[in-house]
């Protein structure tokens, strides 16, 4: 279980795992020039499909399906999600910071068997020292000819480029970041059609995560084959988890999935801070309704943990204890949808701001016993029936991420919220 | 259609910020996706986004002052009022939350003497509430000029800012201050970083380089 494809080099090589020297150092760039040489681009998107790699964005949608989706028609774009902006997640930037040139190599293969000739980098404006980074070894890679025109005599042509956002936590959605990348506002569009189709520009767009393209040179020389046999069944290949919360041992950890949560809060985690008892935790970022626990021993695949009415997500588990105050959380969580909210859709806009001054007020203390009833009713407008996955009456997912926080405290932690309304005070810790 | 620039618009922006509007504008294959990174450029020229720059952002790129407005107005990081020389950025998302990103604010808030989203009268310091800055796994966390320090506490942010304001730093380095008044961190190892921030517009090539720390 100690398979590493993403961060063996920062592992190995802590100092310089960044530069150009190390990459090549370590074997960057020849899976490229051996995919250039020898491969078609039908063969690399072949190995991609047969990985099974599952989008590590959020949505979990297998990478080579996505693919096989691109209409064939030019010019074509690839834009890199690298806009991780979900609470408690941080692999990106670790992959950014850590590794570019993998992810660049991952860009130019996948660009060559797509017959793409440009793609974008969306970088969150946040992440400053990430942006640097792989600004560099963009400039490294045209520098060295794995970059620009007729890349190794091959006849293949990429331009690459980092587009930085501007504080929107939507443009992680891939409609809204595509609006944003053209100038507009991060508001996410309706799909049909999607961006395979009608992307960047109206024209043909794929739009993949930071993580899973950084897997692409792996799975290119290793084999498609190989990498779908690593981990559970329709949960292949390794995976980046965001660990953090009231855990002694917070981190990125990339791990094959399939382990339970015990072994990663417990095991991987060193268990929770201060001997405390873990009192509740988020298994999938901030969009997702939290686990208890009972849950403990389920183990960590896309599908088991689907099945408990939540998601593995963006892999940021937060984790809780028993000081934590439940309804000032789920206040945070909502505060955050609220603020970022595009506003093009009233069940999102009105509902969530709704639900952050409810559960402002039941903390100061003025809450009313009507206001457990208000959160459900207000979360039904936005999510009708509250199920998992989500029914939605918006465009997009972020509405309904908003009603997980009230889903998880009123399933299983209404005596803490009634008490907090009844004006009791309410031994957490 | 790139190229083509009226460079008579912009023809009282420092010449630096006039060369990477140009290249700005060649590097897309559609003009009008240039709005965000000319804004930025707008920023480091006017210290904020003012509504003569989306006039000129607006000329540059061929549509209209108030689609340009549709765009600054969007995005938390375009300023339409002056900023500070140093931008604090305290998060209070879920991970910072639990661990004390609330206090830290509230710290923060009163070292600077300033409320959420306010600027000193001497122009000097800005704090503002941030959602996740994706430094969960060393919360609580701020940026200065989105440059990161992870795990930091109400002392330290106090600390932080009077280090600032004694010191003046023209440039701010994430290793720097991570020494100073940071803790554990996200990932805690790593090749040291030699460039910072210069101001409170985000820094990287084309219109900051990635070598020069500006």
């Amino acid at each position: 279980m100690t398979t590493k494809i993403l961060t063996t080099r920062m592992g190995e090589h802590p100092s310089d795992s960044n530069t150009m020297a190390r990459y090549l150092d370590t074997g960057g760039y020849a899976t490229l020039k051996h995919a250039l040489a020898s491969m078609s681009p039908e063969q690399i998107a072949a190995e991609v499909k047969a990985s099974n790699l599952r989008g590590r964005g959020g949505a979990g949608f297998p990478m080579g399906v996505k693919w096989g989706f691109l209409a064939d028609s030019d010019p074509k774009y690839l834009v890199i999600n690298a806009d991780e902006s979900e609470p408690g997640t941080f692999k990106d930037r670790q992959l950014l910071e850590r590794d570019p040139h993998q992810l660049v190599e991952g860009i130019v293969i996948s660009s060559f068997a797509l017959g793409i000739n440009r793609a974008f980098i969306y970088i969150r404006g946040e992440y400053a020292k990430a942006a640097r980074r792989v600004q560099q070894a963009i400039e490294e890679a045209y520098d060295a000819g794995y970059l620009g025109e007729d890349i190794f005599g091959s006849g293949f042509s990429l331009d690459v480029s980092i587009h930085l956002g501007g504080g929107a936590y939507i443009c992680g959605e891939e409609t809204a970041l595509l609006n944003s990348l053209e100038g507009k506002r991060g508001e996410p569009r309706l799909k049909p059609p999607f961006p395979a189709v009608a992307g960047l520009y109206a024209r043909p767009t794929i739009v993949n995560n930071v993580e899973s393209i950084s897997n692409v040179p792996w799975i290119v020389a290793n084999g498609g084959v190989a990498y779908a046999s690593i981990g559970p069944e329709r949960s292949a290949g390794t995976r980046m988890f965001s660990l953090s919360g009231h855990v002694n041992k917070p981190g990125n950890y990339e791990i094959v999935m399939g382990m339970s949560w015990r072994d990663l809060i417990y095991g991987i985690g060193g268990g929770i801070r201060d001997g405390n008892e873990l009192k509740t935790w988020i298994p999938g970022g901030a969009s997702a309704p939290w686990l208890v626990p009972e849950h403990l021993d389920t183990p960590l695949t896309i599908d088991d943990v689907t099945a408990l009415g939540t998601m593995l997500g963006s892999g940021a588990v937060v984790v809780m204890d028993e000081t934590a105050d439940v309804v000032a959380a789920a206040h945070s969580i909502v505060r955050f949808f609220a603020h970022e909210s595009c506003g093009q859709c009233t069940p999102c806009r009105e509902g969530t701001r709704w639900l952050q001054d409810i559960l402002e007020r039941i903390l100061n203390g003025t809450g009313r016993t009507s206001d457990i009833d208000l959160l459900l009713d207000v979360s039904d407008n936005i999510s009708p029936g509250l199920t998992w996955p989500p029914a939605m009456t918006t465009i997009c997912p972020l509405g309904p991420s908003a009603t997980a926080p009230i889903i998880s405290i009123t399933m299983y932690f209404l005596d803490e919220v009634r008490a907090k309304i009844d004006g009791f005070e309410v031994a957490v810790g | 259609m790139s190229g083509s620039m009226n460079r008579a618009v912009i023809s009282h922006w420092s010449p630096d910020n006039q060369e990477r509007a140009a290249a700005i504008l060649a590097s897309y294959p559609e003009q009008r996706s240039a709005v965000m990174p000319l804004l930025y450029v707008a920023s480091r020229e006017h210290r904020y986004v003012t509504e003569d720059a989306m006039k000129e952002v607006a000329e540059l790129v061929g549509i209209s002052a108030s689609q340009v407005l549709s765009v600054a107005s969007f995005y938390t990081m375009y300023k339409r009022e002056p900023v500070g020389d140093y931008l604090i950025s305290v998060c209070t998302s879920i991970s910072c939350h639990l661990l004390g990103g609330d206090q830290v604010l509230d710290a923060a808030s009163s070292a600077a003497g300033v409320a959420n989203g306010e600027t000193t009268d001497d122009g000097r310091i800005s704090v503002e509430r941030a959602e996740c800055i994706g430094a969960c796994g060393g919360a609580p966390a701020v940026q200065v000029n989105y440059e990161l320090i992870e795990g930091i506490t109400p002392d330290k942010v106090t600390a932080l800012i009077s280090w600032l304001t004694d010191t003046e730093p023209n440039v701010v380095f994430t290793d720097e201050m991570q020494q100073l008044f940071g803790g554990e961190r996200s990932f805690d190892w790593g090749p040291t970083e030699s460039t910072g921030a210069t101001s409170a517009v985000p820094a990287f090539a084309p219109y900051g380089s990635a070598s020069e720390g500006t």
